[in-house]
């Protein structure tokens, strides 16, 4: 197994494969998922490669999946997801398999035009029988409802002769003395979309100059559009006119407002007959449609139980088309050749695999499989599982770590969720992200079978074991900053008890009470564990808070980034960049640590020198002559003396502390010169020795040129390895001014930031400092209004308000608070930590792997 | 009869476990009147003596040990009623 501490080593390979077993061998390497293929015809078009036919069958193929796909989720068929992953099949099977999917994609096609076909007609048999119906309403009313057995022409030209006759009333059949062929109307029915209805009139009263007649009623159910299956409302109309002239007009305009026309008899005994002709039919297309649909479904109900396993075939022999049409093909087109990057330590595996697909295929010759020398850098693969490859991704989504450097992602197990913590602590809120990242972990398995699409949970889900650490470190300073919820907890007896304190004084005093030390107060033994609970209720607590993390945050800053440093060492070791060491590492610790972390002891010292007392024998210990860091540190840099008071005596901690500073901190400074010009003066020097060591070489080879033919081949493949072998600095070609540049740049950078940095940890104490009294000022102004209630109302109250004070909770100091100290995290391991040592210039290690094909192509589906 | 949605039932049981837990604590902590808490009782106006006043302090600490405690007891019934809905809401989307 590889380490965690450098990506694996990765090895160039050569792979021969007999063309029948070249199929089964990439199959069985994409199963495995720990090669990586390069191209090895860039240049040739992706239409002129060699499997491009297979490649089109499978596009096909998933094509039709897909069109079985959409008609399954139509139908609200639930699809079979066993999780099974079936092998890739053989190319012969993929016959079968077209087969079988044009077979059903026929069937379903065919039962889709039947479908709609039949849909057609029993929209049209519909709208026939809500003509028959409500013309029948129309003819009913023009006959007042007295004659219901008259036809409706007849009652026309009742109304017609009532007209001409003014005033006469005349029910029933009027006199038969002229010809009904004369005044004979004729009208045309039909079925309209509703929202057409007023244009259509205006339309028809235009065009026909008011010489038409329409009535038009509404069909209340929608009814189906067969070729869009929408719901549309539509309406019956019916327009009576007379002449052939109308006629047409009338049947032009209907053709225009897509209206359909139906054929109405006028004779009410026929249009009974009609409609019970229609209603009969209407019945039988029922059946039909029914039997139709039913068979429909049991088509896709059978593609839905196998259409998951289709579908994984499917894209894998389109994966392996794919990776061999990267292969380069053998004059003999007897074989194929592939070049691919391996992990060293997987060759085993692999050779097991291949001998595997060999056997698959039944094929007699063993592939080849054989190490390069390539003076490329190979891709960086980190093995992680599942706990590690969340905190490998933060560093990958910085840059991907050149290959073979050291890679930080083990320390930043420890120290991502620490410094987390650090701006994060308070128990309470520690506990709720502890129980969440908790769950998770504990779910783990069916949440991620769930697979939701859902971003932000996936984010969470993908950083669970980073939640669940970030919860608990935050519940341990949780417990040093003595916070929970902001409330203090005192278990083990605070280490201050109350003396000479009159009631007088206590009621005058209107605000909280200043804790100090150097009176009785003090027990004179320290809370054993974290922060006195004392100092919640005091006056001066944030005065004693700000001092104690300021510092606690550039302890822990100084320390992180002298660990970078260190990790430098060891990369430079790693590389045998001897240079580095001397040039770059040896002065960067003396810098930082003659500097800085020489103001880390100036801190430790005061802490345990100084102690608060109101003695004036040992006033000089006192807090009133303790000396300030930050001043003593200026002063150091500008080197000038401390002012002190006459009482005080002196201004230093320890005797000789002012010659000491003046060494460190001239030794600090010679460290700039010595980074900014050592390494570009020692590789000019080595480049001239090298130049003069090549002129001799050159004149000696030239004299025993005809003497020996071996000397010089021999020389040059001894040489290219030490230059593949110094690749870590990488000056090989660089002119000399670019080096010289490029070292100043990293100096300025070094020394400047040494002292950014510095102070940009003291982020860690202003967002713990912000989180603190967020969280008091939370409880303070919701939860204590609550708790505030007087009498038995209180508890009801205390019911309602904190559920608002936890809501909050949640959402400001533990969502808001978590998501800022969480960057504030990340920047600092990004800026401050990597800067000291991370290059990232690798590329990332990108097997070819049917698992990462499978779950890439079911995302962009689901997107 | 599912009267919330999977979600807001989730929620309420979430609310109410939590409110339970630290209610429940908090009421002990009241009963063993905790200095931290102090600030979290009625204010008392008027005393007399020293004596009044620490009766008036206990009284407060004790009213509000019991008012956590009523308020926990409200959250277990509403941790009852949203098991039931957030039963009810599984079980009805498992059968559809």
């Amino acid at each position: 197994m590889g380490s965690l501490f450098r990506s694996a080593e990765m090895t160039l390979c050569q792979l021969f494969l007999q063309s029948e077993a070249a199929y089964a061998c990439v199959s069985e390497l994409g199963e495995l998922g720990l090669v990586q293929f390069r191209d090895l015809n860039p240049d040739v078009n992706v239409f002129q490669r060699k499997f491009v036919n297979e490649v089109r069958r499978c596009d096909e193929m998933e094509r039709k999946l897909r069109y079985l796909e959409k008609e399954i989720k139509k139908d609200g068929i639930p699809m079979l997801d066993t999780g099974e992953n079936p092998e890739a099949p053989q190319p012969r099977e993929m016959i079968d398999l077209e087969a079988t999917f044009e077979k059903l994609e026929n069937e379903l096609r065919e039962v889709n035009q039947n479908a709609e076909a039949l849909k057609r007609n029993f929209l049209e048999l519909t709208e026939l029988k809500q003509i028959l119906r409500k013309t029948q309403v129309f003819f009913d009313e023009h006959e007042g409802g007295t004659n219901p057995t008259e036809s409706m022409t007849r009652a026309l030209i009742n109304e017609d002769s009532i007209a001409r006759q003014s005033g006469s009333v005349q029910l029933g059949f009027p006199e038969k003395n002229y010809d009904p062929e004369e005044y004979y109307p004729c009208f045309v029915a039909g079925v309209i979309l509703r929202e057409r209805i007023p244009a259509f009139e205006r339309m028809l009263w235009r065009a026909c100059r008011g010489n038409v007649f329409l009535r038009q009623a509404e069909i209340e159910t929608p009814l189906e559009d067969p070729s869009t299956g929408d719901q549309v409302y539509k309406s019956v109309f019916i327009i009576f006119f007379q002449g052939d002239q109308l006629k047409t007009r009338v049947k032009k305009i209907c053709e225009g407002f897509r209206a359909t026309l139906y054929p109405c008899p006028e004779a009410p005994a026929d249009r009974r007959e009609m409609a019970m002709g229609v209603m009969t039919r209407i019945e039988d297309l029922n059946t039909v449609l029914g039997q139709t649909q039913d068979h429909r479904h049991r088509v896709l109900v059978a593609a839905a139980k196998n259409i998951k396993n289709w579908f994984v075939k499917v894209r894998k022999i389109k994966a392996i088309y794919h990776t061999l049409n990267l292969f380069n093909l053998d004059v003999t087109q007897k074989c194929l050749i592939a070049e691919c990057w391996v992990p060293v330590l997987d060759l085993e595996n692999i050779q097991l695999a291949l001998r595997r697909g060999t056997e698959r295929s039944g094929s007699s010759v063993p592939p080849i499989l054989n190490r390069m020398d390539t003076p490329e850098d190979p891709p960086t693969y980190n093995h992680t599982n599942k706990f590690t490859s969340a905190f490998q991704a933060l560093y990958d989504s910085y840059g991907i770590a050149s290959y073979r450097e050291m890679n930080p992602t083990p320390y930043t197990i420890i120290t991502f969720p620490f410094l987390f913590a650090i701006m994060f602590g308070d128990f309470g809120h520690g506990a709720l992200m502890a129980v969440f990242g908790a769950w998770m972990v504990l779910k783990e398995k069916p949440l991620a079978a769930k697979k939701s699409d859902n971003e932000i949970w996936n984010i969470f889900f993908g950083g669970r074991y980073i939640i669940l650490l970030m919860g608990l470190f935050s519940m341990y300073t949780g417990l040093i900053y003595n916070d929970v919820f902001s409330k203090s907890v005192n278990i083990f007896g605070s280490s201050w008890k109350v003396s000479n304190l009159t009631l007088k004084y206590v009621e005058s005093i209107t605000t909280d009470h200043m804790l100090d030390p150097a009176t009785d107060d003090y027990v004179q033994y320290s809370y054993p564990f974290g922060l006195d609970p004392v100092w919640q209720l005091s006056k001066n607590k944030i005065i004693f808070l700000n001092s104690f993390k300021m510092k606690l945050s550039i302890i822990i800053g100084i320390i992180h980034m002298l660990f970078g440093v260190a990790i430098s060492y060891f990369k430079n070791v790693n590389f045998n960049n001897h240079l580095n060491i001397i040039c770059e590492f040896i002065p960067q610790v003396i810098f930082l640590t003659f500097l800085f972390f020489y103001m880390v002891l100036l801190m430790f010292i005061k802490w345990f020198m100084y102690y608060p007392t109101n003695e004036p024998t040992e006033i000089v210990y006192g807090t009133r002559c303790a000396p300030s860091i930050l001043i003593t540190f200026i002063n150091m840099v500008l080197n000038k003396r401390t002012p002190y008071e006459p009482i005080c005596e002196t201004s230093n901690m320890y005797a000789g502390q002012e010659g000491i500073q003046k060494f460190l901190f001239f030794a600090a400074f010679l460290c700039v010169p010595w980074m900014l010009l050592a390494k570009p003066i020692m590789i000019n020097r080595a480049r001239k020795a090298a130049a003069l060591h090549n002129t001799n070489h050159n004149q000696l080879h030239s004299a025993t040129e005809n003497g020996d033919a071996e000397q010089p081949m021999h020389n040059n493949t001894s040489q290219t390895p030490v230059v593949t072998q110094g690749g870590g600095g990488g000056h090989d070609e660089e002119p000399m001014s670019e080096i010289y540049i490029h070292q100043g740049i990293h100096t300025i950078e070094y020394v400047l930031g040494s002292i950014s940095h510095t102070a940009s940890y003291l982020r860690l104490w202003a967002l713990s400092l912000a989180h603190a009294q967020l969280s008091e000022v939370l409880w303070q102004m919701v939860l204590n209004k609550g708790l505030t209630v007087e009498g038995w109302a209180g508890g009801v109250a205390l019911y309602i308000i904190f559920a608002i004070w936890g809501s909050l909770t949640i959402s400001i100091l533990v969502l808001m608070e978590g998501l800022s100290a969480f960057l504030h995290t990340l920047r600092l391991h990004w800026v401050e930590f990597c800067s000291k040592f991370y290059s990232g210039a690798g590329y990332a290690f990108q097997p070819f792997s049917f698992e990462i094909i499978l779950e890439s192509a079911s995302q962009a589906k689901e997107e | 009869m599912a009267i919330c949605g999977p979600k807001l039932s989730l929620c309420g049981l979430i609310i109410s476990a939590w409110g339970i837990i630290q209610l429940a604590l908090m009421g002990v902590f009241y009963w063993i009147e905790a200095v931290a808490l102090a600030e979290d009782i009625p204010e008392i106006g008027e005393y007399h003596s020293l004596s009044d006043f620490y009766s008036k302090m206990t009284n407060g600490y004790q009213q509000n040990a019991i008012n956590c405690w009523i308020a926990a007891l409200l959250y277990l019934i509403t941790m009852a009623l949203s098991a039931h809905q957030f039963w009810l809401n599984n079980r009805s989307s498992l059968s559809v």
